[in-house]
């Protein structure tokens, strides 16, 4: 669905359309994109300052694309008590990236999330639809190894590059 | 209703609220985060006062006061929590007064000093935003910021800009552009309106105080300077002199002391920019439009146009402002005249502004990639050059401004408030339109700081149909009017970006309280009417040093070589980010 499609769900300028708005727009889009903010502004008759700062305050909303590979750290109480902080700073180390941000070569995003409902494999992280259970710091940097791995094993050979082009 | 105030009765009105009762009976309560005129925040709880019978201190900006009440401003638990708030504030505000250009005008030093905080009560949890001075007319410094919002409410209720908000949340937030950019990328128009209010360092002008005084080092140079009509009715104040004064000669006698070679009046341009604006809107009616003609002496909003109505750019009168009128004739009329390399001469300006700041450095504005205007500084950093020398500005012997530039008739002194453009524009018009020189001199209509103004000037056959928008906002009012067909007849508009104009711009003294900021705005326009009032010389097209400049050089209004040096092309700001809006 496109933005305009969204926003033509929520026809009326009243501000209670605000987060909804945003909740469908992240969802459809996987982010809120510039001129998804843009939109839903000139939609709601509002500065496009006020809706980056409603968006903004909201941990929910990311205003990058995700990475290919999703990194989601576990925040919840479990996972806290088992280290988890350790987990993401390492994390953050490790890509050079803050949570909400995503990796300049597009392959890694990182967020964090209040509970991802695995308190048994605590402290647990998700990358992409695999989980990772009783994470240390120490094994992150094998974790995003792999995911280089792979994805320069799906990268197309140059052969395959020049064969395309021709 | 009777109320007890600090153990005195007193009669409060219906509505007010304690802090208006209080200030009324000459109790002082501190605020932060109030902006008179506007609907309370309550974001910063400065203002707390204990009212007998009630459990918590309650925020005096915003509680009404009510029949009975026993309000103690100053009960020991009030001064405790208000000390323990300034505290808090301390807590992540970096120690750098003795560096911060507020220092001594600064709302939180001051009550740091008032309730006696003599030490970090917590350890620093300081924060590193990165400073933005992305903007040509202020700097932004997110780490000195305390999160009053007052700058906030001033971009978007005050002005109708919107270009800054809270963003992120908790221990986060900072106030900041759309996309978390910096203010180069967002829809400010640099009209400073957000530094006068604001209590700290958070924001400040660009200052090119060091270019200037580079330049007046320099043998090689001549460094000459024009000082705008709204600054000699307002620099006394920055330097803690009454306010409400003309200081012109004596400010003249000070720049000389300076250094400055030259000393001019934008008051000569003003009325230069009369000449070509008067000669404009004559033609525009005779021609056909379009109409209404708006103002270009208020960089604010030009640029506000060239963003947000680009539509509206044909309206736009193609006059460039005094400043820039003053710079373009400096650098070739004068030049010539005195036998000067234009690239050997410094020109400044001292302005109320901070958008002149921007404006000087437009490329339009600049000729043989030399810049017309090559430094710009407001009333407050000139008041900073004065401090430094020691100069006592009430002590000087009054001077004249160099000749010619330095004539100017007092329609030009007229520019610095709501309203005197158009004043002076209307008193060259008139013998553009009838032919005959008894303009109407004072319009009362168009006197006052309310929002939009009109007024319609009739005599032998003709009709003016004028209005004044007397602040960016309303400006948008009128607009709207005028898009719903309200004002069909409407020839002219003057607009000025700032309330009250120039009196009341960006570049102006700051006041520690924001509550006389209206009167304040109000005496130096009345200064600037008993200038006119008094003068001799109360029409642009009598002032004869603009007349030289015609007969020696430009040859008549709306001639070739006026176009060449007085007159911009408009285009629209192309907007490829979405970072405009
Ligand atoms: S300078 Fe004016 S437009 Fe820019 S942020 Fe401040 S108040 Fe808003
Ligand atoms: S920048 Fe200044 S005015 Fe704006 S919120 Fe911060 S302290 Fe208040
Ligand atoms: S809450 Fe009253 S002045 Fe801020």
């Amino acid at each position: 669905m496109s933005i305009e499609q969204v926003l033509a769900r929520h026809p009326g300028r009243s501000r209670d359309h605000l987060i909804p708005l945003l909740q469908e727009l992240q969802q459809e889009l996987g982010f809120l994109s510039r001129p998804a903010i843009r939109q839903v502004a000139e939609h709601l008759g509002l500065p496009a300052s006020k809706v980056w700062g409603v968006a903004t305050f909201y941990n929910q909303f990311r205003f990058q694309p995700r990475g290919r590979f999703p990194v989601v750290v576990c925040r919840g109480t479990a996972c806290h008590v088992k280290g988890s902080a350790a987990v993401l700073a390492a994390l953050q180390h490790e890509l050079k990236i803050e949570p909400g941000a995503t990796t300049r070569d597009g392959l890694f995003s990182l967020e964090v999330v209040a509970c991802i409902g695995a308190c048994g494999l605590a402290p647990v992280i998700a990358v992409g639809d695999d989980y990772h259970a009783g994470v240390t710091p120490q094994q992150v940097g094998r974790i995003l190894a792999d995911c280089r791995r792979r994805a320069a094993e799906d990268a197309p050979t140059k052969a395959a590059v020049e064969e395309a082009l021709a | 209703m009777q109320v007890t105030i600090n153990n005195r009765p007193a009669e409060a009105r219906e509505g007010e609220t304690i802090l208006e009762l209080a200030r009324r009976e000459g109790h002082a309560i501190p605020t932060l985060c109030h902006m008179k005129g506007l609907l309370p925040s309550g974001a910063c709880r400065i203002c707390v006062v204990e009212v007998e019978g009630q459990k918590g201190l309650l925020p005096a900006c915003s509680h009404p006061v009510q029949d009975g009440m026993v309000i103690q401003t100053h009960s020991a638990r009030a001064v405790e929590t208000r000390k323990t708030l300034v505290e808090l504030l301390l807590a992540n505000h970096p120690d750098d007064c003795l560096y911060c250009v507020r220092s001594g005008t600064c709302e939180l030093q001051d009550l740091a000093r008032a309730y006696g905080v003599r030490r970090r009560r917590w350890p620093a949890g300081l924060r590193h935003h990165s400073l933005d001075v992305s903007s040509p007319a202020l700097v932004r410094d997110p780490d000195k910021c305390i999160l009053c919002g007052k700058c906030v409410r001033a971009c978007e209720e005050v002005m109708g800009v919107a270009a800054i908000d809270f963003t992120h949340g908790g221990s986060w937030t900072v106030i900041a552009p759309a996309y978390g950019g910096d203010l180069n990328r967002s829809p400010c128009i640099g009209c400073g309106q957000c530094i006068v209010v604001c209590p700290t360092g958070a924001l400040r002008e660009r200052s090119q105080l060091d270019r200037v005084c580079a330049a007046l080092a320099d043998p090689e140079l001549t460094v000459v300077i024009q000082h705008a009509p709204a600054v000699s009715v307002s620099i006394a104040e920055e330097l803690d002199l009454p306010g409400g004064q003309d200081f012109n000669p004596q400010l003249v006698a000070a720049l000389r002391l300076l250094g400055f070679e030259y000393v001019f009046d934008t008051g000569f341009s003003a009325d230069l920019t009369i000449m070509e604006e008067a000669a404009e809107l004559v033609r525009r009616i005779k021609l056909g439009g379009p109409l209404p003609m708006f103002t270009s002496c208020s960089p604010g909003w030009v640029r506000w146009v060239e963003q947000a109505r680009p539509e509206l750019l044909p309206n736009l009168s193609t006059c460039k402002s005094p400043q820039q009128m003053m710079g373009a004739v400096i650098k070739s009329w004068f030049a010539q005249r005195k036998n000067l390399d234009p690239a050997k001469i410094f020109s400044v300006s001292v302005m109320p502004c901070t958008a002149k700041k921007a404006e000087a450095g437009r490329p339009e504005h600049a000729r043989e990639g030399r810049a017309d205007v090559d430094a710009v500084l407001t009333v407050r950093e000139l008041a900073r050059l004065i401090r430094q020398r020691g100069i006592h500005i009430q002590e000087l012997k009054p001077e004249h401004a160099d000749l010619p530039l330095g004539m100017r008739s007092t329609a030009g002194r007229l520019f610095g408030g709501t309203g005197g453009v158009m004043e002076a524009a209307l008193r060259t018009a008139w013998i553009l339109l009838t032919g005959e020189d008894s303009p109407p001199l004072r319009v009362a209509a168009l006197h006052g700081q309310d929002g939009v103004k009109f007024a319609t000037i009739e005599a032998g056959g003709v009709k003016l149909q004028v209005a004044v928008a007397n602040g960016l906002r309303h400006a948008q009012t009128l607009l709207g009017e005028i898009a719903a067909g309200k004002h069909p007849e409407l020839q002219f508009v003057e607009v000025m970006t700032c309330p009250g104009g120039c009196v009341g711009g960006g570049g102006q003294p700051i006041h520690k309280d924001g509550e006389h900021a209206l009167e304040r705005r109000q005496e130096r326009i009345n200064a600037l009417h008993r200038i006119d009032d008094e003068g001799m010389l109360r029409r642009s097209h009598r002032n004869w040093a603009v007349n030289e400049l015609y007969r020696e050089f430009l040859g008549e209004p709306l001639s070739e070589k006026s176009h060449e040096l007085l007159h911009v092309h408009r285009t629209p700001v192309l907007d490829e980010e979405d970072a405009l809006v």
